[in-house]
């Protein structure tokens, strides 16, 4: 009952400046302090969230209303469902001795940080993602970017990470980690990248 | 980039016809619960389901909290989803090209409260990662943000 009284006081507190909303949006900044941007649209108009802790309610009338979020409205409404946000995925880059299968010495030892790193999450899977240098088209760097990712799969399979576990991805050319024009012959962009959730 | 496209077109609907095992475990492949703490379900083609942590999503499921729950989901595009007690998300729609990093997502949060960090498909086409609530619909751009429903 104390609870119905709560709301009802709050509902005629709340009618008199603004319409009580059902919904509330919050941007934040990223873990770099960056911010990204997320257009809420509502029935009848809509609002850009661009500004750390900007927030955004819907009204009866299917407004928008733009607002700032205070950090313990945050942590009030959303602090349980920020508390279950799984661990960032990490990601750990490997490379192959020139012409071998071979990995290089410092790719060995990246080896050894993505198994600490997986030992260190619940139920972790990854997925191993083949680069390309800048040479030759999409499709045929395409098909050797998987290849190479297939082959980063049964090394680590061989090392007890269960298949089930690894998701392959060739990603081509299209992400070179050293920006270099077309045509040029970039080791450094042939290697493959292990996403670990 | 149509060739490539085209041909795991033709691989997907060769697997179709072939009736073979690749398509159940892309389906599986969606998402993994990392977080699962207290009273956590999965509703799927009307079932009840439990989920802990290790279990897969499916796009279509329902991911529903009681009121002691709360469960954070990876998908593999690195999207993280979480939700707190009392909460009911639907993955209305989830589809990811792993080589050319398009495709779409769509949830609906019915209630509670979501926490967004948002993925590789947010990150290459704008446009692609959609959140609704029964009031609204969110156009994400990037990158993290939170959702409330209810009450």
């Amino acid at each position: 009952m104390h609870r119905h009284y709560a709301a009802l006081i709050a509902a005629l507190v709340l009618g008199g400046c603004a319409t009580p909303s059902q919904d509330l949006v919050v941007l934040l900044p990223d873990k770099e302090g960056k911010v990204g941007t997320v257009v809420v649209q509502g029935q009848k108009g809509k609002t850009v969230l661009n500004t750390a802790y900007a927030s955004a309610r819907t009204t009866s009338e299917g407004g928008v209303q733009r607002g700032t979020a205070t950090q313990s409205e945050v942590k009030d409404v959303f602090g349980s469902a920020l508390a279950a946000q799984p661990p960032r995925p990490i990601s750990f880059t490997l490379y192959f001795e020139s012409g071998s299968d071979e990995f290089t010495e410092q790719s060995k030892q990246e080896v050894k940080r993505l198994l600490a790193e997986m030992a260190r999450r619940q139920a972790p899977d990854i997925t191993v993602i083949g680069h390309t240098d800048q040479v030759g088209p999409d499709p045929s760097n395409d098909a050797l970017s998987l290849q190479r990712a297939e082959r980063v799969k049964s090394i680590l399979a061989g090392m007890g990470i269960p298949a089930e576990r690894i998701l392959t991805a060739g990603r081509g050319r299209r992400e070179p980690l050293i920006p270099a024009a077309d045509g040029v012959s970039e080791p450094r962009n042939r290697r493959v990248e292990i996403s670990v959730r | 980039m149509q060739p490539t496209r085209s041909i795991v077109i033709r691989r997907f609907l060769l697997a179709c016809a072939c009736g073979l095992a690749p398509i159940a475990s892309w389906a599986n492949d969606i998402a993994q619960f990392k977080v699962a703490k207290g009273s956590v379900y999965l509703e799927r083609s009307g079932q009840r389901l439990s989920a802990r942590v290790g279990t897969h999503l499916q796009a279509k499921d329902i991911v529903v909290t009681g009121a002691d729950g709360s469960a954070g989901i990876a998908f593999v595009d690195n999207s993280l989803l979480s939700i707190g007690p009392n909460s009911v998300l639907a993955i209305e729609r989830y589809a990811f090209n792993s080589t050319t990093h398009e495709g779409a997502f769509e949830s609906s949060l019915r209630k509670g409260t979501l926490s967004v960090v948002s993925g590789k498909i947010a990150k290459q086409s704008p446009d692609a990662m959609k959140v609704k609530t029964p009031s609204s619909i969110l156009g994400v751009r990037g990158t993290e943000f939170l959702v409330h429903f209810g009450d």
